[in-house]
């Protein structure tokens, strides 16, 4: 337990990427079975438990501390597992720590009056981090910002793999993943998970630049609507079904009417999406039905669900992902006529003549209220992550509009002592002729670094007034902020929120006053 | 006012604490005809005072900060030897703080006064450690006057740091520090680990290290980081705390920023300065040795001068004690 403590005090703190892995993976390898295991199941999916201990706490510090002192704690740290950590008397002679995977044994079998002495005897072996990290434990709860993607990297760099090996078989394992620890340490043979409902790494595209475009062999090249959904993966097999996010979370629970519809085995990759008759509703739409536990008929009534297929990578037992895509896409097109499966329907390949023609078709994306264009070469295979050459992503032209710096504000990690993330707005006209700046949104990419060092020197320089971390600065810089959408929205002063803001250009050469109306702005909205 | 015994000669005023029969200021901030200083952190002390008593080493600290000429008369007071001043008594003992840091003990027809500026009670490599005084009055700081604040033992926050440095060897250990006291502290407790590779300062931090060395406090191999071109990658750096989120240390190697102060225990307040790694480790008494120090005076009367006066009051009426919150303006919570 003090060594899981220490790892995810240390998480906490740090913000890259990097560093995070190799705090992960250092304690993985130093760290014994079945603890480790029990500590990956916290980092990706959770322990199978969590407490309400509000209430425990409250009584096993009313014999401990006076409750003034304890108010006056809890209102100064702002939380109280955290303040009854700090707190918590420091026992009169040091224990040995509990160990995680002993810790996690008692809790699944507890019986819930027996859990406040448990705690107790608990807290009184561990120190102040120890505690903060069984309490954190206990209610569920991390928040140490590792993502279950991030923890299985570095799962996965004991061996030095990569997350898909991972990813392919978590969801044949489960805690405390003794098989997997095994298999990447060269003790044993990979895990055998066959015919399981598990996630396979979904194949992934690139941005489309202009000179693939220009390389871009037309006759080698398949095109589909880019859909405005989440991209899912829906496993069957052993008489169970999945549904995947990309990123390997089951999302499953969500969705009984999608996994409701599962008459077959195997695994489909397709876009997950609102729709009503013939209407894909906006992904507004489908943000009701995410990330809920508990679904109501009326949610299932009111946001029906519905899959998009765009490839199969096994069909009953047979796997396709060796396949060419053109092969695959005729042996999903076969099963599909052939299953007529409730709530999916095939995503449309688009027929174009030449490159003008399909260039002509990507323009009329926004027009009809789709994201964009995804090409494939009909000749790969899928492959897991994101491999170059084979899909591209052709996203709707950006809209842009020149905005006027209001704020900058520095960044995290890396960009710490920079004022990296930026404020802009537009001009906002009154009856009586006179123009304020409202605020229209935010951005922290889309700059050089050349110009972030630039923007920061001429932010330092500019400074009206600071507040913390954020400096607002002299009406007089002009940004050209790209974005893919924007839409009303109440609870913005300026009555709009742009859909992922970017900085597209400085323009130095461009007068603040020259800049956007907020009325111009406005009939950008997206009406549909 | 009989039931007030301590407050006809003992009293706040809008310059600070003042002693009537002696007629000084004890850490005034405004300047005063006289003031005794309990020691050299910039809110306790000033420039401009007519005169001045404290320790030798505070004086030196006074005058390598503020200038030689920073009060009128600067008078060394040796720890432990009572001076008169008009009818009250006045000595000054270890404080544990800083190098130089004193209680002011005050003797007044019968009545034992004893301000003691800030305090620690753990052994600190580089000052003279606290002295127990027994008085009917203590006058006790309170910065870290709440029961989460309890400081971890040094020699562990130490060793987080240095296990950190040999897990990322590629990227600068900068340390933000409080100038004057914290950053020696912080040097000796790592040469106390075994550290002995050359540590790197912040231009502004060369000065009170110089001035600790002089004064008989080794620190070892100490080289300026301004100067050296390098990144310093694998090394440990140490800033002034506002140093550290600012573009001086942007040519350092991917730095880990740590925090050295007494707030770290608190996850909000490291959070809020963008501390990667935070070290626990402080220069005032935590809430254990607040509340041991108090019993071990014997006082009767306690006042709670700046930081969190209200949870220390409240233990105090739980002790049975007579606790008072001096509500002295002008004190930063933040100076550590």
């Amino acid at each position: 337990m003090r060594h899981f403590a220490a790892l995810l005090d240390r998480l906490g703190y740090t913000p890259g990427r990097t560093a995070k892995l190799r705090l992960m993976t250092a304690y993985f390898r130093a760290t014994p079975d079945p603890d480790r295991g029990w500590a990956l199941a916290a980092l990706t999916d959770g322990l199978p438990f969590s407490f309400p201990v509000r209430r425990t706490l409250a009584a096993l510090m009313d014999k401990r501390l006076d409750a003034e002192l304890l108010r006056l704690s809890r209102d100064y740290v702002g939380d109280t597992a955290e303040t009854v950590a700090l707190v918590w008397p420091e026992p009169a002679e040091v224990q040995a720590a509990p160990r995680l995977a002993d810790v996690v044994a008692e809790l699944a079998l507890i019986d819930k009056g027996d859990l406040g002495a448990r705690i107790e005897g608990w807290l009184d072996r561990l120190d102040a981090t120890g505690r903060w990290a069984l309490l954190k434990l206990l209610t569920g709860a991390l928040r140490v910002g590792v993502s279950g993607r991030l923890a299985k990297t570095a799962v996965a760099d004991l061996a030095h793999g990569n997350a898909d090996q991972v990813e392919e078989i978590w969801h044949g394992l489960s805690p405390p993943y003794l098989s997997l620890f095994a298999w990447l340490e060269g003790r044993a043979e990979k895990p055998d998970i066959s015919g399981a409902p598990v996630f396979r790494p979904l194949m992934l595209a690139h941005p489309l630049e202009d000179k693939d475009f220009e390389a871009l062999d037309i006759e080698a090249i398949a095109a589909e609507w880019k859909w405005d959904g989440i991209r899912v993966q829906l496993a069957a097999g052993r008489g169970e079904a999945r549904l995947y996010s990309r990123s390997g979370d089951d999302i499953g629970p969500s969705f009984p009417d999608v996994l409701g519809a599962v008459r077959f085995d195997g695994v489909l990759d397709g876009e997950l999406l609102i729709k009503r008759g013939d209407d894909i509703a906006p992904f507004n739409d489908l943000q009701q039905r995410l990330n809920r536990k508990a679904v109501t008929g009326r949610m299932l009534a009111q946001y029906p669900a519905h899959i998009r297929l765009y490839d199969a990578l096994m069909i009953g037992d047979e796997d396709l992902r060796g396949l060419a895509f053109t092969q695959r896409r005729r042996r999903l097109e076969e099963w599909f006529v052939a299953n007529r499966p409730h709530a999916m329907d095939l995503s449309a390949v688009l027929t174009f003549t030449s490159k003008a023609d399909l260039a002509a078709v990507w323009r009329t994306t926004r027009g009809i209220g789709i994201e964009g264009l995804m090409l494939k070469r009909r000749d790969s295979p899928y492959l897991p992550g994101r491999p170059k050459g084979h899909w591209w992503k052709w996203k709707r032209a950006a809209l842009t509009v020149d905005c006027v710096l209001m704020y900058a504000q520095r960044g995290s990690g890396k960009r710490s002592s920079y004022y990296s993330d930026f404020t802009f707005g537009a001009w906002r006209e009154t009856s009586d002729g006179s123009r304020t700046l409202v605020p229209v949104g935010k951005a922290y990419s889309g700059y050089t670094d050349a110009e972030l060092v630039d923007l920061d020197r001429w932010i330092r320089t500019h400074t009206v007034s600071r507040f913390g971390p954020v400096r607002s600065v002299v009406a007089e810089l002009v940004l050209e902020v790209a974005f893919d959408a924007i839409q009303r929205s109440p609870r913005h002063k300026s009555g709009v929120a742009m859909r992922f803001p970017r900085i597209h250009r400085i323009r130095w050469d461009k007068p603040a006053a020259d800049a956007a109306r907020l009325a111009e702005i406005e009939q950008l909205i997206d009406q549909s | 006012m009989a039931d007030r015994p301590f407050e006809r000669w003992l009293y706040p005023t809008d310059d600070g604490l003042y002693c009537a029969p002696g007629d000084f200021h004890i850490d005034p901030y405004r300047p005063v005809a006289r003031a005794v200083i309990t020691h050299g952190h910039s809110d306790h002390a000033r420039a401009g005072h007519n005169s001045v008593l404290a320790t030798a080493e505070t004086i030196a600290v006074m005058q390598t900060r503020l200038g030689l000429t920073c009060a009128g008369n600067l008078q060394k007071a040796p720890l432990g030897q009572e001076i008169r001043i008009g009818d009250v008594g006045v000595a000054l003992h270890p404080a544990g703080h800083i190098l130089g840091s004193a209680q002011v003990k005050l003797t007044h027809r019968g009545q034992t006064a004893v301000v003691s500026g800030d305090y620690k009670r753990r052994l600190d490599p580089t000052c003279t450690p606290f002295e127990v005084i027994p008085c009917d009055l203590f006058v006790t700081e309170a910065t870290f006057g709440l029961p989460v604040f309890r400081h971890e033992p040094d020699a562990g926050e130490i060793a987080k740091l240095l296990a950190s440095q040999r897990a990322f060897p590629e990227r600068t250990h900068v340390v933000g520090v409080y100038g004057l006291g914290k950053c020696q502290r912080l040097i000796a407790l790592l040469r106390s680990a075994g550290y002995d590779r050359t540590i790197w300062l912040h231009g502004a931090l060369t000065s009170i290290c110089d001035l600790y060395a002089a004064l008989g406090v080794g620190l070892g191999a100490l080289a300026h980081a301004s100067v050296a071109q390098q990144s310093l990658a694998g090394e440990i750096v140490m800033c002034p705390p506002a140093a550290l989120r600012d573009r001086w240390s942007r040519r350092l190697a991917e730095p880990v920023t740590c925090f050295a102060s007494g707030w770290m225990r608190v996850r909000g307040r490291a959070r809020q300065r963008g501390v990667e790694l935070p070290l626990i480790i402080s220069d005032h008494a935590d809430w254990p040795e607040l509340i041991q120090t108090i019993k071990d005076t014997g006082a009767q009367e306690v006042w709670v001068t700046h930081g969190r006066e209200e949870a220390l009051v409240h233990q105090l009426g739980l002790m049975g004690l007579n606790g008072r919150a001096l509500a002295l303006v002008g004190r930063e919570d933040e100076a550590e």
